[in-house]
């Protein structure tokens, strides 16, 4: 009765209502305060700088003094009108690259960004291929 | 006295093992008979001996025997009891000891429940763990020996590192994680037997191997959930799972357990996939060692690391040893390796499982490459780089997205055959669920796309898993008329291993769902209150009652009393702590964590006055974080159903006949995947 | 057993091993700094404790980078709960005064600590011959890339950092890294 198209189609209308419909409730709340809004611009470049004296853990997560110290530069910063960007560029400028958790995307980083991508469809074209092949129907 | 009871046990092991090794080449010639007995009694011997010099040590560390180097470095007296027994696998030496112990005991059951099965398989597989213990049993008895002279004698110690002193779990995640990574070695071990004796061709070893490795996964399972638990629980910040290399470490050999675990059902019943599941068991165990190398080595810097030293270069060799081994056998055996793959037809379950491993491996190796990838830019460009949760993320999620879907799909598609419009048929169910469920979230919950990503997959792989449950028993309800519970009990008594299966899918949705939950809809709220002061917290009240200290014999511990409120009146009281230890500067936390089926609410102490009159309280709700522990528990309880069932499989093996055939098109897979392009 | 696809997988293992034998020759915790080469990072700090030496400011007079520009400056960074930081306290105060008159100057930055237990732990190590500064919030050390205490910054007569030194400096180090930014060494 269905065909696979139409009810993939109307899957995909649905959602796109559904994510207009999320995204005006989210909306509701945005005009509630700077403060609300430069405290998750603060987390969120926060998240992606690394903590120097612990393990791994990224400024936003650490409870360390420096972490702290650190967040609140870069709550300064974003309030003086700085860019995402400039602000994680000042930290690269002091720290180094390792200061980032994700490695910059260019030059010889974007091995550990393409490589993955690389294997999958590499992968499943070896997958599609074996599969072509094995239910191929035997020579008789 | 005990010193050199520990020592002298573990020197003689050492000589057992090698004897065990070197004579085996002589009594092969001698017959299978004497083969097996002498490996049997090797094995046995070993598994004796090491268990003198691990209960020699534990016997040494609650008697605070201060004169042996392992108690001097971990041991005190005002340790209480519990964590000075589990102070045992605390530090390095200890840990290998441990490792060492567990891995005679794998090697004793593994001979042991076989010892009636004939031909070289058996002690082959005997010789290659008898020869893994051997390398453990040089460490212990050269650079890592824990049993060494102190003099002068110390009258007390320093006591165990303190985060592993905080909670229980310290008891539970190191025995579970050298369970199932030390029980890698099984299957590895009879992957090499079967390569060496000329039985990789035939299936007997795989069907053996299968049940191991499920045993192994099941403890690796158990022990990964266990130390995000702990860490969870202990660490303060909130979070389980940082991406830390040796978090990644334990994860990776799982990754491709679980790969195994589903392809080898593709070569039980095809006959297919043989080569690449011997690649995939050597590639666990080639794992677990370099997991074992980059945690004691001091290569990369984690919050597991144990000392640095000249063990890394003895580490090194074990891995250059079982790398050149593993990679030399498995090639030079490729051909013969190879079978007729034959698919009925290309929509059913056996390509479901063929992408299950392409998206598994995948993800191990972005792992792998995410967890080198700084070492690998230094040697290049010389320029420290990191790679953490960001890159993590980013990376595997779409490939958790790819597998929840496939768990779905699996269990919906037969065997052989099936075709696109009976899948359809067959997934519209699930597919619509996941849609309404996606709408829902969408609307009412958040925007945030991996979140109603991660919703409605797992609603897709929940219905088509349940599903199958439902199916089943109602068709023993048709044939046998029995009631519905019987009906269900009976179902899975009967196909345990796939039941089994579907309830481990079951609770890794589960585990999917409380990830999902607890990173999108995550609040956290800082906030200093005085004494009275109250903060407000998901729809509840947190005042501050008090803030006290205590002095224990290791430690201080100063604790803030909160109470927390609904509607003026009091629901609970949490105690959140910062501990003291004499050994370090920085304090150690102990959140207080209210757990509810549906979330936590996750209480730190940041910081506190002096004087007592007032405390910084990070206050963070985490939905659903439960569900990650108790999925856990879930799937370890499919594995224990799935391994439950008899060892004699009633689906017809495929054993390799005919001629050669000539060389598939498909490439060798590699082992190694930092190839560059 | 084909030797030939055995011998060639096996050669697969060599990069590996020795990927993980670099590593082992590398220290993780070892971060080379970007700062060395560049315009040191002004500062303007208040003193909280003058030192006896010939520069000694006043308490809660301020001290600027800039206006130091013609000297050779050394900025230690510091804690009273840095155990590490006494091993080098004795060396820098003695060299502090030695190269007073060569147009060399030294200054300690505190980090994350408690005034009244910086001031106590200056007493406990018989004072010290030149100027302490606070660094309210930690954006001076953030600034400079400090990432742990004690770390000892050598800035030139130009304004440059010319070195970086972490963890607690010997006497012969200090002698070292003045005598090469200045025009003659200290006979």
């Amino acid at each position: 009765m269905f065909s696979t198209r139409a009810l993939a189609f109307s899957a995909c209308v649905l959602l796109l209502c559904a994510f207009v419909r999320g995204g005006a409730v989210q909306a509701r709340g945005q005009g509630r305060g700077d403060s609300a809004n430069l405290e998750r611009r603060t987390s969120a470049v926060a998240s992606q700088l690394r903590c120097p004296v612990c393990q791994g853990l990224s400024i936003q997560d650490s409870p360390s003094e420096l972490a702290v110290q650190m967040r609140g530069v870069v709550r300064d910063q974003l309030a003086a009108g700085r860019t995402p960007e400039e602000v994680k560029q000042y930290f690269v400028e002091k720290y180094g690259e390792w200061i980032l958790l994700e490695p910059e995307a260019h030059g010889f980083n974007m091995l550990v960004y393409v490589l993955p991508l690389a294997a999958v469809i590499a992968g499943a074209a070896v997958v599609i291929v074996a599969v072509r092949r094995w239910s191929r129907p035997a020579p008789s | 006295m005990t010193r050199l009871v520990g020592y002298d046990a573990l020197a003689v092991a050492l000589a057992v093992a090698l004897f065990g090794v070197l004579a085996a080449a002589f009594a092969a010639r001698r017959g299978e008979a004497a083969l097996g007995a002498l490996v049997r009694g090797s094995v046995f011997t070993l598994f004796g001996l090491t268990s003198v010099a691990v209960l020699a040590m534990v016997f040494a560390l609650v008697s605070h025997d201060f004169s042996i180097s392992y108690v001097a470095q971990v041991g005190s007296r005002s340790t209480p009891l519990f964590f000075t027994i589990i102070s045992l696998w605390g530090a390095l030496e200890g840990s290998i000891l441990f490792w060492v112990w567990v891995l005679s005991l794998w090697a004793a059951l593994v001979v042991w429940r076989n010892r009636e099965i004939s031909g070289r398989l058996i002690p082959y597989t005997g010789i290659v763990l008898l020869g893994i213990s051997a390398f453990f049993l040089i460490l212990l008895v050269g650079p890592a020996n824990p049993f060494g002279l102190v003099t002068p004698v110390p009258s007390d110690g320093p006591g165990p590192n303190p985060l592993l002193q905080n909670h229980v779990l310290m008891a539970v995640h190191p025995p579970l994680l050298y369970l199932g990574y030390v029980g890698m070695s099984v299957p590895f071990a009879f992957a090499i037997a079967a390569l060496i004796s000329g039985d990789a061709r035939q299936d007997r070893w795989l069907r053996l191997t299968r049940r191991w490795t499920l045993l192994a996964w099941g403890f690796l399972t158990a022990a990964i959930v266990a130390g995000m638990w702990w860490s969870y629980e202990v660490l303060g910040w909130g979070g389980y799972w940082a991406w830390d290399p040796v978090e990644n470490a334990s994860f990776l050999p799982w990754l491709t357990a679980t790969a195994f675990l589903h392809s080898v059902m593709v070569q039980e019943r095809r006959g297919m996939l043989r080569l690449w599941n011997v690649n995939l068991i050597v590639s666990t165990y080639a794992l677990t060692i370099l997991g074992t190398f980059l945690t004691r080595s001091g290569v990369l810097s984690s919050v597991h690391a144990f000392t640095t030293g000249t063990i890394g270069y003895y580490f090194l060799a074990f891995i250059a040893v079982v790398l050149l081994v593993s990679l030399v056998l498995v090639a030079g055996h490729s051909e013969s390796l190879r079978g007729e793959g034959r698919l009925d037809a290309p929509i059913a379950r056996e390509t479901v499982f063929l992408l299950n491993n392409l998206f598994l491996t995948a993800f191990m190796f972005t792992v792998l490459l995410g967890t080198l990838f700084p070492l690998v830019a230094e040697a290049v460009r010389g320029v420290k780089v990191s790679v953490g949760e960001p890159f993590f993320n980013r990376m595997t999620l779409p490939l958790c997205a790819a597998l929840l879907f496939l768990m779905g799909v699996g269990p919906a598609l037969p065997w052989r055959r099936s075709d696109l419009a009976q899948a359809r048929a067959k997934l519209l169910l699930p597919g619509g669920v996941a849609l309404v469920v996606a709408v829902l979230s969408a609307v009412l919950l958040t925007r945030n796309a991996y979140a109603v990503a991660a919703f409605a997959f797992a609603a897709f792989a929940i219905v088509c898993n349940v599903r199958e449950y439902w199916l089943g028993a109602a068709a023993r309800r048709r044939a046998h008329g029995e009631a519905p519970a019987t009906a269900l009990v009976n179902l899975i008594a009967a196909n345990r291993r796939r039941y089994g299966g579907y309830l481990a899918h079951i609770g890794v949705v589960a585990i999917a769902l409380g990830v999902a939950a607890s990173s999108a809809f995550r609040k956290e709220h800082d906030a200093t209150l005085k004494r009275g002061e109250k903060m407000s917290v998901a729809g509840f009240e947190l005042q501050l009652d008090s803030l006290w200290g205590r002095e224990e014999p290791q430690r201080a511990v100063v604790g803030a009393t909160l109470r927390l409120m609904h509607d003026g009146r009091e629901v609970d009281r949490l105690t959140p702590r910062m501990n003291f230890y004499r050994t370090q500067d920085q304090p150690v936390p102990t959140p207080a964590v209210r757990s509810r089926l549906w979330g936590d609410l996750y209480l730190n102490l940041m910081a506190f006055e002096q004087d007592g009159s007032s405390a910084t309280i990070r206050a963070i709700t985490e939905p659903l974080v439960p569900w990650i522990w108790i999925g856990g528990g879930i799937v370890c309880l499919g594995a224990l159903v799935a391994l439950s069932g008899p060892a004699r499989k009633r689906v017809p093996v495929h054993e390799t006949t005919g001629p050669e055939r000539e060389p598939s098109p498909l490439p060798l897979p590699e082992l190694e995947p930092a190839r560059t392009a | 057993m084909n030797w030939r696809r055995a011998l060639i997988a096996g050669a697969v293992a060599i990069p590996i091993i020795g990927l993980l034998r670099f590593g082992l020759t590398r220290d993780p915790r070892a971060i080379a700094s970007p700062l060395p080469g560049r315009t040191a990072p002004a500062f303007d700090l208040a003193v909280f404790a003058s030192g006896n030496g010939t520069f000694a400011p006043t308490r809660g007079e301020r001290v600027r980078l800039n206006d130091l520009r013609g000297n050779v400056v050394v900025v230690n960074f510091w804690a009273s709960w840095c155990l590490p930081c006494r091993d080098e306290h004795a060396q820098l105060s003695e060299m502090s005064t030695r190269y007073a008159n060569r147009g060399v100057r030294f200054v300690g930055v505190v980090y994350n600590d408690v005034t009244a237990n910086a001031l106590r732990w200056i007493d406990e190590m018989g004072g010290q011959t030149y100027p302490a500064l606070l660094d309210p919030g930690t954006r001076t050390a953030i600034d400079f890339g400090v990432y742990g205490v004690p770390e000892t910054f050598f800035i030139g007569s130009d304004g440059t950092v010319a070195s970086k030194f972490v963890g607690p400096i010997p006497a012969s180090v200090l002698q070292q890294r003045i005598d090469s930014l200045l025009v003659a060494p200290v006979p």
